[in-house]
């Protein structure tokens, strides 16, 4: 094999290296791992599919990272669900700071094998969020749980996170 | 560079022209036994410095509480020492020993692409230099751990992580670059009647292990890139604020990671092939047998990195399928210890200092083996992950492993390659006092790990105590060790009993049946005959 030839393997594998990103993501989207949630839109919701049958309890965690001086909680700690139906979450946040700040929230869902089935038809989640000095925001999430979530699943915690987008 | 090689070809027909004199050889040279030699030589000093480092590591260790240096002193030493043992000593010697042995062992008059081994060996010690400044600047060496996971190299590390990564890079480029040339030698340059199945092992074994590195040397390359551009670009690969991952991190990490430790092992492999026939005065057994398990070894690598991550979240489907490739492994990997021992088998063997290197390697490399499968074990990982378990794991495979195995070559082939027979005595000595001292060293980390120590700290709870005492002066004991192997390398190069070309009654291939001791400055001019 010629130097030259060989020599190609090294560029394409340093260009996977960076294809690497990408193709995890796709294998966390076709998977469900990750703690990805998927995203409905609210007409595509089915009110006859309402699995009366089923409870599962839904957590909410909310947490700032450093250098946001947000404080950062769900209005309810817990809910009782059922799969099928629409449910809204409100969070509240509130600025600690004087001065206008910018932040981002990043969801998570746990356990990774439910957050497919995690449709959130309205969140705050991957927008930018300016709040002035002292200024507190109530911030809904509505969501469904898929019918198809596996019968082992009885409690799901969603996480947001806060993060600074201020910089320096 | 074809043509350049005819022209030195065409000079070599008047006469047989040996170095040129002076520093500038050094710096100049083409020639694969110069170059052999030189990266031989950066890999022990590399060893040293490495070394030394662990000596501060054991040191501060030696007793419970803080008495020597600071935590953040330490975290440099722990990282250093791995950063400049992986990339500083062990890989550049198995390149030197690459160097030196693959063309002579298959009846070629050089490497393939001679200049560019000039340049894959000088990159290095700019690069380790780059690296090694750093401990005198603000903010310090490395601190994050040689696997230098996000965001501890990103978000919190300090500005001299730059000049780790372009160090990195410098390591890859070199690497790259001599693995091409390594492959490009062994697939083109080989003697008539050297067909790949009658290849010695050493030379099948390092061109698996080249392809290895042109393939994975760039994703780390990539790693490092997507570091630089998270630190300094406003990219957010490792980054949750902008959408990224730090665990992506690790993913890409350990793809280069799992089959980095078969390059540091899979030559180690060749060399025991070479080592154990001779003494025991027996042809290899199992020999395409061989081939097939590296290869195996070498493809199953690349399917089993994410057994380093068991505990940072993983579904138990992912943890069931690295668990059962990981432990898949030890099938070829097993393969090669029986062979190795079947070649004994009533064999008329002798304990030469290369043997006994080469058996000490067989016997603890197994044990390294072992408690890797232990750590493979997905649900009983969570109790060992990142104790001092896995630092006694990973001691026994490259220290007893891929370190004997380099020390067994270096006994082994050094009267071939300065004529000189080392001192039988000298020698000995040093493998007892190594052994004694390397399990004195890495054997009650094992126990201390199992019960709870974790790696990387400058402080313990006071149970460790007698363990890691134990384990210090086992350190001391090994590292003093080497400084006496300096001594008997610099003795054995300086002069010695002349050894015959043949240099062990039961040696077979090229380099022992064609060339004298030593072998001139330009070998194999002609293609040597080959049974």
């Amino acid at each position: 094999m010629s130097p030259l030839k060989l020599a190609a393997i090294p560029l394409l594998m340093f260009g996977f290296g960076f294809a690497l990103v990408p193709l995890y993501d796709v294998f966390c989207d076709i998977t469900g791992l990750n703690g990805k949630t998927g995203r409905i839109e609210a007409a595509e919701i089915d009110a006859s599919q309402v699995d009366t049958s089923r409870t599962i309890e839904v957590r909410f965690l909310a947490n700032t990272n450093t250098g946001l001086p947000w404080d950062f909680q769900p209005l309810v700690k817990k809910m009782e669900i059922h799969p099928g139906q629409v449910y809204e979450a409100v969070f509240r946040v509130r600025s600690a700071s004087d001065r206008t700040t910018l932040g981002q929230a990043v969801p998570s869902v746990s356990p990774g094998l439910a957050a497919e089935h995690f449709n959130k038809t309205e969140c705050f989640c991957f927008t930018e969020q300016e709040l002035a000095g002292r200024e507190t925001l109530d911030m809904p999430v509505r969501f469904v749980v898929g019918t198809g979530i596996s019968d082992n699943i009885e409690q799901i915690t969603l996480s947001y996170t806060f993060f600074s987008l201020d910089k320096g | 560079m074809y043509t350049e090689t005819t022209h030195d070809a065409a000079h070599g027909e008047h006469h047989d022209h040996g170095p040129a004199k002076g520093l500038m050889r050094w710096v100049t040279t083409t020639n694969h036994k110069d170059i052999g030699t030189l990266y031989l030589w950066l890999a022990f000093i590399m060893l040293l410095y490495g070394g030394s480092m662990a000596m501060i590591i054991r040191l501060e260790l030696f007793q419970p509480g803080l008495q020597w240096v600071e935590p953040h002193f330490f975290n440099q030493m722990t990282t250093m020492h791995g950063l400049v043992m992986v990339f500083g000593a062990i890989m550049p010697a198995f390149v030197g020993l690459a160097n030196w042995l693959v063309p002579i062992m298959i009846g070629a008059p050089d490497m393939a692409l001679p200049r560019m081994n000039n340049w894959s060996f000088w990159i290095l010690p700019f690069a380790f230099t780059m690296l090694a400044s750093t401990t005198f600047m603000e903010g310090g060496a490395p601190a994050f751990g040689w696997t230098f996971y996000a965001p501890l190299s990103t978000t919190f590390a300090p500005d001299t992580t730059d000049f780790f990564i372009f160090a990195v890079h410098l390591m890859g480029i070199s690497s790259v670059m001599g693995a091409i040339n390594i492959i490009a030698t062994i697939l083109n340059m080989r003697a008539p009647g050297m067909t790949l199945m009658k290849m010695p092992l050493f030379v099948w074994t390092w061109l698996i292990t080249a392809y290895l590195l042109i393939a994975v040397m760039p994703v780390l390359a990539g790693a490092v890139t997507m570091m630089l551009t998270d630190r300094h670009f406003g990219t957010s690969f490792f980054d949750a604020a902008g959408g990224g991952d730090p665990v992506m991190f690790q993913h890409v990490f350990w793809f280069f990671g799992h089959p980095e430790v078969y390059i540091m092992i899979l030559p180690a492999f060749g060399v025991i092939s070479a080592i154990i026939p001779t003494f025991a005065r027996k042809p290899l057994f199992g020999y395409s047998s061989m081939v097939y398990a590296t290869a195996s070894i070498a493809i199953l690598s690349f399917m089993v990195w994410a057994h380093h991550m068991f505990t940072v979240g993983m579904p138990v489907a992912g943890e069931l399928y690295f668990m059962y490739a990981t432990i898949l492994i030890s099938v070829p990997t097993g393969v090669k210890v029986f062979n190795w021992v079947t070649t004994m088998w009533k064999g008329s063997m002798t304990f030469e200092t290369p043997m006994l290197w080469a058996l000490g390697f067989i016997v603890m490399f197994t044990i390294g083996g072992f408690s890797g499968l232990m750590l493979g074990v997905a649900p009983v990982d969570t109790q060992y992950h990142d104790t001092y378990f896995v630092v006694a794991h990973f001691h026994y495979v490259l220290v007893t492993g891929a370190l004997y195995s380099i020390i067994a070559a270096f006994y082994y082939w050094v009267p071939k390659w300065t004529g000189h027979m080392y001192d039988e005595k000298l020698g000995k000595i040093h493998f007892w006092w190594s052994t004694i001292a390397v399990n004195v060293l890495f054997f009650p980390q094992h126990f201390v790990g199992l019960a709870g120590m974790p790696r990387r700290i400058p402080d313990y709870s006071l149970q460790f105590a007698e363990f890691n005492a134990i384990s210090s002066i086992g350190g001391f004991a090994f590292g003093l060790a080497q400084v006496f192997f300096l001594y008997i390398v610099i003795k054995t190069i300086r002069g010695g009993e002349k050894a015959t070309a043949q240099v062990w009654e039961g040696a077979t291939g090229l380099e022992f049946e064609q060339l004298p001791s030593p072998p001139p400055y330009h070998s194999f001019t002609e293609a040597p005959p080959v049974r």
